[in-house]
């Protein structure tokens, strides 16, 4: 069984990617080194107040996905939502568990509501007035291919367009003995079940059979590969290359999720 | 609106909560008006409120292969899973599907984070995780790991963690993969334990009623949480299917919506709820008025109950049976969706209709059809309201299999 959907639109954000459009000649690997760039993204569709006080997870997120949208010309609060993260907010789950350790009582009730792994979500349907589904979810080492999967499906059953970003960032404090990712980085995506508009056409099939796994382009591996949004590159590099190719992810312990990508259609 | 779906048959589920472990127990619990709401005893967490504990979990310990997932939210799943022979009854169903042909898609708000809370107040002298805890369970999936690893799964496996709609939404990413043909059956439900991090963060929002909380009373002052594990199992129930059993409850629709107003409140006329209800009952392909129970979110925190029952009254006939288990179970969080799916079953194949535990004087907002006391009553088709943070809303619909 596979799923077809069109990429209407991308969003990237990694120090080493900032932007979809400033970006796609790296993944295309016309460069013999990446730029070392800006940590933060602008995330403009955040009021200035709110930009302060939103965390990584939020800027990150609303970055890419304003990103997509804009390029797949779509208002944000059309698309369905789903949000992929592996740890979600790593420096609020710190924040949490270390004021837990020492001082309960003193617990920032924002920081509590911000650390729900549907933060970004809820921050993305206020901020783009979409009553539209939001899901948020992880598969741990899997989750951008089976979140990737999973906004397919939607976009599939609901017949209409989807908004995926995965988005994971750097742990910190003792956390940082567990999780290995020390490079922030976002992926968007806008998928749409339909062929009438321009994009890049995604076949995608979910099997148990073993596949080869497609290599990540080392420059970028070496910089943000620690990261498990990176599983995203091969897919990415062949939307920079606008090459017909197919290629396969890890989905799970035991399942490969196949693409089957071909160039964007203007 | 969206599209009727076929009804898919729930072949088997189960519920372990503060009230009662598996469905015997809860049926009882309901009947006798015997809630799970007590004074707070967490030793690590001396906050001072009322808690839904599991009886039996403190004992409860993983076998010594599933030892690296140990955490207490690990282990309620597999108190959950122990009960009404539910790991026997998914294992079969492996079995007879195949391990990739069966999706696992579990929601939870924590996880295992009370184990990363136990790592930091347990760190060594150079402020790093003592050794034993450098495992995988420090992760939002540590839930899909170690029910995956139970059960041998091999197919499509997801964390929902939308809060507290978390393990009602399992249903409709369950739905569409069955829909899609990419499994043959889902596996769903949802675990979330008491720890610090809900404690002291619903306390720190003002949310935390000091005494058991009373849903829809009009002296409502906040929620009591809880922990609880569900798990259920969802079929095709067309004509292939011939060992479905033919009066295994369905699964008839489902609705799912953002507020697009605050992180942590309601919208003020519950217009996400109410997208999220109708989608229900259009995917579900029926009427307001032929809804005859409304398992509410009902917390018992003063906005939502007053979004909630206006919406009620606005949206259903007078008839209709609403309530809220909280009184019985406190709010389990990633849970709720998963346990008050088992609450809504057991009233549809029981025909014993949950009234609102600790609800003495009814707020002016609420209509008739918000219960004190428990009915008996014929159940054909009934809804599950899970609204959670983010105004992440969900709505499920079910039927009993004659009128599916």
């Amino acid at each position: 069984m596979s799923i077809d959907v069109v990429i209407e639109g991308v969003g990237v954000w990694s120090p080493a990617l900032p932007g979809w459009q400033a970006s796609q000649h790296v993944l295309a690997g016309e460069v013999e080194s990446v730029p070392a760039g800006s940590a933060r993204p602008a995330a403009a569709l955040l009021a200035p107040a709110e930009r302060r006080r939103a965390p990584d997870s939020v800027l990150f997120a609303l970055e890419v996905a304003q990103q997509a949208a804009e390029m797949a010309a779509r208002e944000g609060r059309t698309l369905h939502g789903v949000f992929a993260s592996d740890h979600g907010d790593l420096a609020i789950n710190d924040y949490l568990c270390a004021t837990l350790a020492q001082a309960p009582d003193q617990l920032s009730p924002t920081k509590f509501h911000n650390s729900v792994h549907n933060a970004p979500a809820g921050y993305w349907a206020i901020a783009t007035g979409c009553n539209a589904s939001t899901t948020a979810l992880s598969a741990g080492d899997y989750t951008f291919a089976a979140g990737l999967f999973e906004a397919a499906l939607v976009a599939q059953s609901e017949d209409a367009p989807v908004l995926f970003v995965a988005c994971d960032l750097p742990a910190s404090g003792p956390l940082a003995d567990v999780v290995s990712s020390r490079t922030p980085f976002a992926v968007a995506l806008v998928l749409s079940p339909r062929r009438d508009r321009a994009g890049a056409a995604l076949r995608l099939a979910s099997q148990a059979r073993p596949a080869a796994l497609a290599p990540e382009p080392a420059l970028l591996h070496a910089v943000c590969g620690d990261n498990p949004v990176a599983r995203s590159l091969p897919l990415l590099v062949a939307l920079a290359r606008k090459e017909r190719q197919t290629l396969a992810l890890q989905a799970g312990p035991r399942l490969y999720l196949e693409l089957e990508i071909s160039p964007w259609l203007n | 609106m969206p599209a009727r779906i076929p009804p898919l048959a729930i072949t088997a589920y189960t519920a372990t909560c503060a009230a009662a472990r598996g469905l015997d127990a809860l049926s009882e619990a309901v009947r006798e008006r015997r809630g799970g709401l007590h004074e707070n005893d967490l030793a690590d967490h001396p906050l001072a409120c009322f808690i839904g504990r599991v009886a039996g979990l403190e004992e409860t310990r993983l076998p010594a292969a599933f030892a690296q997932h140990d955490a207490r939210n690990n282990r309620l799943a597999w108190l959950g899973l122990n009960q009404d022979g539910f790991l026997d009854t998914a294992r079969a169903l492996r079995d007879r599907y195949g391990a990739d042909r069966v999706a696992l898609v579990l929601g939870t708000s924590t996880s295992s984070i009370g184990e990363t809370e136990t790592a930091y107040r347990h760190l060594d002298a150079d402020g790093r995780f003592a050794p034993g805890q450098r495992r995988a369970v420090h992760q939002p999936h540590s839930l899909g790991l170690f029910v995956q690893d139970v059960l041998g799964l091999d197919g499509p496996c997801l964390s929902i963690a939308t809060a507290c709609s978390s393990s009602a939404k399992v249903f409709a990413s369950a739905e569409r993969l069955l829909r899609a043909g990419i499994v043959d059956a889902a596996i769903v439900g949802g675990v979330d334990t008491l720890c610090g991090s809900v404690l002291y963060g619903f306390n720190s929002l003002g949310l935390v009623a000091p005494q058991a909380c009373r849903p829809f009373d009009v002296a409502r002052c906040g929620l009591s949480l809880g922990e609880a594990a569900g798990f259920a199992i969802l079929e095709r129930a067309d004509g292939t299917n011939t060992h479905v059993n033919k009066s295994a409850p369905r699964l008839v629709g489902y609705g799912e919506s953002s507020d697009a107003h605050h992180m942590s409140a309601p919208h003020p006329q519950g217009l996400g709820a109410q997208i999220a209800i109708e989608d229900a009952l259009a995917r579900a392909g029926i009427a307001s008025a032929d809804v005859d129970y409304i398992n509410l979110h009902g917390t018992a925190t003063p906005q939502n109950d007053a979004v909630e029952a206006a919406l009620i009254t606005r949206l259903f006939p007078l008839t209709a049976l609403a309530s809220s288990t909280k009184g019985w179970t406190g709010h389990a969080l990633g849970a709720a969706g998963i346990v008050e799916a088992a609450m809504t079953l057991l009233a549809l194949e029981r025909g014993l209709v949950p009234g609102t535990l600790n609800l003495d004087t009814p707020d002016p907002v609420c209509g008739p059809q918000v219960m004190i006391d428990n009915r008996e009553r014929t159940i054909d088709v009934a809804l599950s309201n899970s609204f959670g943070f983010g105004g992440n809303n969900c709505c499920l619909a079910f039927a009993r299999a004659q009128v599916a």
